[in-house]
């Protein structure tokens, strides 16, 4: 209830013309994707070598967003707000709760939660006028909250940090004359679930790397729709993880605001099996 | 991993070699029709210049400038880019903004404006892509000079 109140006086925040809000950036549509997660720009799971909003090379801007997945186990809440500036950093921080609908009772806890602090740079390139598309680097910081269960579990941190290189390009009239945008995520992670399971493990205490892919057709400037894949650790011999995968339809109404839908598989998660649901998120750009 | 890997690196860098080469094809003819040839043009550009001198990313650098003569060039540019059958007799893009200093949020306003302009006269999605490919060889010629 309290994330459908600030969701509409968020709305009502960014929609209210006369408002002294800077005006959305410049650049083009859908091109600041959405937020990811963990915070980041990029789809829902796989952050992009985009910046969050519109912010062009003399502007700044940024996005606040609420998702929600549910699983026949789980219920995820996430909320997130960036600030980008100039098309060359981004900001974010993301919270994230997952309600332990099933186990909550055999594990003593009602729900997982951890705080994302995100930073992206844009290291060169642009996603549309560079033949080698964007490309950007990002660090994650993770900050798990619920202490009790990462013990309980067997992960060995309560706190981690994800480092990762994004490429991302956007060709023009590509397929049918849609505009393709692909891109391709290399992360460093210890991250279990991505840190709501804690972090490191008895499997494997190490930072390893994981591949993320997204790709998306923007049937006109209102509408993307594409997949996404995760790979992600497997690090806990008491909850043994799978890659994630997604395929979303983002809907772009106006420049400052976005609505995606997404059918997401995440596999097992905490010895629940195939976790599967649909996700949605709202987003307001500034 | 290395697979996973390699793939991702030449689906990105296919990009290089993927910009469609403005050269006379079956295509040309069929995206100067879906812009309605010279005179649809026209009223794309007619449109795209009201929404310039509203904004006040870029009004201050259109203020003073002859508009008619403007519309002509611009036309006749976007014309010849989409495969009709004109000739873009202004001057170079290097020259003509030569000093201007113009930003990415400058050159990126245009091309939304640009957008809204085809939306407004029912040019396809399609066709509207096509032409935004072809103008992305001029960033580089426009921006920062």
């Amino acid at each position: 209830m309290t994330h459908v109140r600030s969701l509409a006086s968020l709305l009502v925040l960014t929609l209210m013309p006369g408002l002294t809000v800077a005006d959305v950036g410049s650049r083009l549509w859908a091109t600041g994707g959405v937020t990811t997660i963990e915070g980041s720009a990029g789809g829902g799971l796989v952050p992009m070598a985009v910046l969050s909003g519109y912010a062009s090379d003399t502007e700044w801007g940024g996005t606040a967003s609420l998702s929600r997945l549910t699983t026949d186990g789980y219920s995820f809440h996430g909320a997130g707000a960036t600030v980008s500036a100039f098309n060359r950093v981004e900001l974010s921080v993301a919270r994230q709760t997952l309600d332990l609908d099933t186990l909550g009772a055999s594990l003593g806890q009602d729900e997982l939660a951890q705080t994302v602090y995100g930073l992206k740079v844009r290291a060169f390139g642009d996603l549309i006028y560079d033949p080698l598309g964007q490309w950007s680097v990002g660090i994650q910081h993770k900050r798990n909250t619920a202490e009790a269960i990462s013990n309980a579990i067997g992960s060995r941190d309560n706190t981690g940090t994800d480092v990762y290189i994004s490429g991302s390009r956007l060709f023009l009239a590509a397929v049918g004359g849609r505009n393709l945008l692909i891109n391709g995520t290399l992360r460093a992670t210890r991250a279990n679930q991505t840190g709501l399971l804690g972090f490191g493990g008895d499997r494997n205490d190490d930072h390893e790397l994981m591949a993320e892919l997204s790709a998306g057709l923007l049937l006109n400037r209102h509408w993307l729709v594409g997949m996404e894949y995760r790979q992600k650790p497997d690090n806990l011999s008491f909850a043994r993880e799978q890659d994630a995968r997604d395929f979303f339809v983002a809907w772009f109404p106006h420049r400052r605001v976005s609505v995606t839908a997404a059918w997401v598989q995440l596999g097992d998660i905490a010895g629940l099996s195939d976790q599967q649901g649909p996700f949605a998120a709202i987003e307001a750009s500034f | 991993m290395k697979i996973i890997l390699a793939v991702l690196t030449s689906l990105l860098l296919l990009g290089g070699c993927q910009s469609p080469a403005p050269s006379a094809a079956a295509g040309e003819e069929t995206l100067y029709n879906a812009l309605g040839e010279r005179s649809g043009i026209a009223d794309i550009v007619e449109d795209m210049l009201y929404r310039i001198v509203e904004d006040p990313r870029l009004a201050d650098d259109f203020r003073g400038i002859d508009v008619a003569r403007f519309h002509r060039q611009l036309t006749d540019q976007l014309c010849h880019l989409s495969g009709g059958p004109c000739t873009y007799t202004g001057r170079s893009m290097e020259e003509a903004h030569a000093g201007m200093n113009v930003t990415e949020a400058q050159f990126n306003a245009v091309a939304d404006h640009l957008v809204l302009a085809m939306e407004t006269h029912s040019v396809p999605t399609g066709a509207q892509n096509r032409l935004l490919a072809r103008l992305v060889p001029l960033h580089d010629r426009i921006v920062g000079h």
